[in-house]
């Protein structure tokens, strides 16, 4: 079964920085779940093709189009997510922040999701732990050890690449031990494993009335 | 088939004349819309509730009453009647009031209300919003089926030996909707009683509304009231028209661009596409409106919002005659033509109520009651089995 990965990039020009981050670290993270003998499905969203979407869907109380209908069941089937966001004025850019904030609060829950950001500058790593992953957490997510962060200067070094590895690892392994709720021999606990929606379509398991009623009728 | 216009109730200044109308000039107008709705052959008058400025709908049965003493046959609505903040005890004399006063021109359609601090104003937690909805309304239920009412809730004073006055008009209560835009739950409930589910729809997707309308349908079925295309389906709609779509996307663009709850947001042209909004003439708000069929289903209820946005009261009053005197009429021979026989045209009416006589489940505080202990006990025949 092929392993479904979403990368969400929140870089503004044509190439950036922040996109050739997220390429590397897609790569990585293929190359890392193949070698476990597991195939990886990559698709990228970038956000700035849906940035007057997202606009739209902030001012209308939430009325989606077809396209953000799209990427949010996307995310919300993925089994690995890599999000990668230029820092603005020390945290993540608003485009990147809105995309979240357009997701159901239960689309990303106990999904393995790696983390990095780039920028021109090294005085802004703590930006990773400083904002992105209370973000995560708040979803959620489960956020990999280790976060990857890229200053300009970091293109042109080593050290840059072993981290790649090292958090792409760390994904692969997350996302490949999906779905081992189950303890050999067990039946897996159903109700432990995290409800996930896209928040785009009506629930069709509805709750039966007569437990809505319970203790509401009056005379119980 | 019920056709009608709704109000919201809000202030907004005309953004061609930056003119703000007063609110009595707001409840003035208002109440001018109700009587032209009647005057053009349009048949409910709904109004919103709302206890927060901009809006001026705070108490809507005072509205209705004095609509009610100006006209013969308008039916005499909400959009929405806020079951959770309100006291039940108080809707039920309200509205039964009312239904004394108007002849039974009355039904009401239940809402939460998404102001969060009117909840705490009015003593309640917009958290138990659900809950709110569903033990008041269960009580509105007795109170107007039970002579003498005992209970105990979770969220009012315990009534012991209670009976509301007036009871309603000739005994037989007003015939409800519910209105929800996403919670199932509400859905579940509309169906549940065997009431009408009424889908706001004019700031929703097409795909949205379907999946709401078709869960209500679904449920409606399962609980006994009928089959699923029998159940009691309203929508809400939303258009401005003149004799050409260039020259009412002309007047009506700027009250769109900046309309409270849209404005300053998608184009036009784009909402107009997202949303069942049709900016155009009446054969295209015709050919719109009768498409809403095909996915919801034949339904029972179309209502139109037409005054907001600052819309002046001479055009909004231009826009009722149009849609009373061009759409409507075609929309009733459309819609008919299309409904399979065994579908009802109309919603239950006081008179359709009275006819069915007391013993009719309309009756019932839970006329799905039977039906789900017949359910329950087929189950335990199974596990027994």
């Amino acid at each position: 079964m092929s392993r479904r990965i979403v990368v969400v990039t929140a870089g503004l020009t044509v190439p950036s920085s922040t996109r050739l981050l997220a390429d590397q670290l897609a790569e990585a993270t293929t190359a890392q779940v193949t070698a476990r003998g597991e195939a990886a499905e990559i698709d990228f969203i970038e956000l700035r093709e849906v940035a007057g979407e997202l606009a739209t869907f902030m001012v209308t109380g939430g009325i989606p189009t077809p396209r953000l209908t799209e990427l949010r069941e996307q995310v919300a089937a993925a089994d690995g997510l890599i999000v990668v966001t230029p820092v603005f004025n020390g945290s993540y850019s608003g485009l990147f922040k809105m995309f979240f904030d357009a997701l159901d609060k239960d689309a990303l829950a106990g999904t393995p999701v790696l983390i990095a950001a780039a920028a021109g500058s090294a005085r802004h790593s703590l930006v990773l732990d400083h904002a992105l992953r209370p973000l995560f957490a708040y979803l959620r997510a489960v956020v990999v050890p280790t976060s990857i962060f890229a200053a300009t200067e970091d293109f042109g070094s080593h050290g840059l690449s072993d981290r790649i590895t090292r958090a792409a690892a760390e994904l692969a392994a997350l996302v490949l031990s999906q779905g081992g709720y189950g303890v050999g021999g067990f039946a897996p606990d159903l109700a432990a494993r995290p409800r996930r929606t896209s928040g785009t379509q009506v629930e069709a398991d509805v709750t039966p009335f007569g437990d809505l009623l319970r203790g509401h009728s009056g005379t119980d | 088939m019920q056709f009608g216009i709704f109000s919201v109730g809000d202030v907004t200044t005309d953004p061609t004349t930056g003119r703000t109308p007063s609110e009595a000039e707001r409840i003035s107008a208002m109440t001018q819309y109700a009587l032209k709705a009647e005057e053009v052959g349009l048949d409910v008058f709904a109004t919103g509730e709302h206890h927060n400025p901009p809006f001026v709908v705070s108490s809507p049965t005072t509205h209705l009453g004095f609509i009610a003493a100006q006209t013969e046959k308008l039916l005499l609505s909400t959009s929405t009647t806020l079951i959770t903040t309100n006291d039940p005890v108080k809707i039920a004399e309200d509205y039964a009031f009312l239904q004394h006063l108007s002849g039974g021109r009355v039904d009401l359609m239940m809402g939460r209300g998404n102001t969060g601090p009117v909840y705490p104003w009015f003593g309640k937690d917009i958290r138990d919003g659900i809950k709110l909805a569903v033990e008041n309304y269960h009580l509105l239920r007795k109170l107007w089926r039970e002579p003498v009412v005992n209970w105990q809730g979770q969220f009012r004073t315990p009534l012991q030996g209670y009976t509301s006055t007036p009871a309603p008009l000739d005994g037989t209560p007003p015939f409800v909707w519910h209105g929800s835009i996403r919670s199932t739950e509400i859905a579940e409930q509309a169906a549940y009683y065997g009431d009408g589910f009424f889908h706001n729809h004019i700031f929703w997707n097409k795909e949205h509304t379907e999946q709401m309308v078709r869960l209500y349908r679904q449920r409606f079925e399962f609980y006994g009231h009928g089959a699923a295309d029998q159940a009691y389906v309203g929508l809400g709609g939303q258009a401005f028209m003149a004799s050409t779509e260039a020259e009412a996307k002309r007047v009506f663009r700027p009250y769109f661009d900046n309309a409270p709850v849209y404005g300053h947001g998608p184009s036009l042209e784009d909402f107009s596409q997202m949303t069942p909004l049709t900016v155009g003439t009446p054969e295209q708000v015709i050919e719109r409106t009768l498409g809403f069929a095909d996915y919801v289903g034949d339904y029972q209820r179309q209502m139109f919002l037409m005054d907001h946005a600052g819309l002046p009261t001479s055009l909004v009053l231009e826009q009722i005659e149009m849609l009373g005197t061009e759409v409507v009429p075609v929309l009733r021979t459309e819609f008919e033509r299309r409904r399979p026989a065994h579908v009802p045209s109309d919603p239950p009416t006081h008179a359709s109520l009275v006819a069915a006589g007391p013993d009719a489940p309309h009756h019932l505080v839970e006329p799905a009651r039977a039906r789900v202990e017949e359910l329950q006990a087929e189950q335990a025949a199974q596990v027994g089995a």
